[in-house]
């Protein structure tokens, strides 16, 4: 059967570390930097569970400062 | 399979807005704001109106609108936006004019020029952010504070003996025959973000077509003014703001 897999690219400078699109992930990919910030003092969005990621779009659909891309593979 | 590899074979299905601008925008994290930027910059991209659309930025948060979306935009003085979307509109009725207001200035200082815009039937869009609260300048009351809602200017929470009651515009403006349609819309979750932008596009068709003014509200969230993270404030914006202001249209297209 195919399978969906996706990645997400997070512009880890334009992040204010809303957590939102936390929130948002069905599949528990994203996680806030618990120590690491940005040049600007966030604790920026990164993949915690990369290979759990379907493509989906829902971080950077609800994303406030547009700075997630999402990319999606079918896999034969 | 590693990221790079799904980067290079997989295709992009979704990336920044082409019509956002470069620069970080001054937004307290989470707003609701950059959700409704988004999708302006979105729509107005697929419907090929960069060039004809002109932008009426408000006084509140969204003041600096203008640095944001790379289209023409006017700035109104506080509440004016549907004034000076009333003469763009006329001057030039090829241009796709919409005002962008919050609900401190659509719905307090701008009621007049708003409730007289949508009598009119002057074919503009509204957006009418409305987070129940003066976000911009610290939080204090506004007409759509809710009942019992701690601001600054309310801190054991609006009384309506005192403060009258929450001002639901909304309604008000689906009254009036000028008005093509009216809607109310959230963007805290992705299938609300998708809804939402399906209505501002339905709104800026109908305005298009001369069908007279269109309203799309969108019930949004202030973390910092409720003093809650962003992801309680769309918690309590779902359990409070939601009964208060239902979602949905309140005038459906023809």
């Amino acid at each position: 059967m195919a399978k969906v897999i996706g990645t997400v690219v997070i512009d880890r400078e334009r992040c204010k570390g809303c957590d939102l699109c936390v929130v948002a992930c069905p599949c528990d990919v994203l996680e806030l930097a618990a120590k690491d910030v940005n040049d600007r003092g966030y604790h920026y969005a990164q993949m915690l569970n990369a290979d759990a990621c379907i493509g989906c779009a829902a971080c950077a659909t609800v994303c406030p400062d547009a700075c997630i891309e999402v990319y999606r593979l079918m896999q034969k | 399979m590693d990221q790079n590899q799904i980067i290079e074979q997989g295709t992009k299905v979704y990336s920044r807005p082409r019509l956002m601008d470069d620069r970080n925008m001054h937004y307290c994290p989470g707003c609701s704001h950059g959700v409704v930027h988004k999708l302006v910059s979105e729509i107005l991209d697929e419907m090929g109106l960069e060039d004809t659309a002109v932008g009426i930025a408000p006084v509140g948060c969204a003041v600096f609108a203008y640095h944001y979306i790379d289209i023409d935009w006017v700035e109104a003085a506080h509440g004016r936006a549907p004034a000076v979307a009333t003469a763009v509109k006329r001057l030039d009725p090829s241009r796709a004019v919409f005002t962008y207001q919050g609900d401190g200035d659509l719905a307090a200082i701008g009621t007049a020029e708003t409730i007289h815009a949508a009598n009119r039937g002057e074919n503009i869009v509204i957006i009418f952010i409305n987070n129940g609260i003066y976000g911009m300048t610290g939080g204090q009351m506004a007409p759509t504070t809710l009942e019992g809602m701690k601001t600054a200017t309310t801190p054991y929470g609006r009384r309506v003996e005192l403060n009258g009651y929450p001002l639901n515009i909304t309604p008000l403006l689906a009254m009036l025959p000028g008005t093509s349609y009216v809607t109310r819309q959230s963007v805290h979750t992705a299938a609300s973000v998708r809804k939402c932008k399906s209505a501002l596009k339905k709104a800026f068709e109908a305005v298009m077509a001369g069908k007279g003014t269109a309203v799309v509200e969108v019930v949004s969230t202030c973390s910092s003014g409720w003093k809650m993270s962003p992801a309680k404030a769309n918690e309590w914006m779902e359990e409070n703001m939601f009964p208060a202001y239902p979602l949905g249209d309140l005038k459906p297209l023809e």
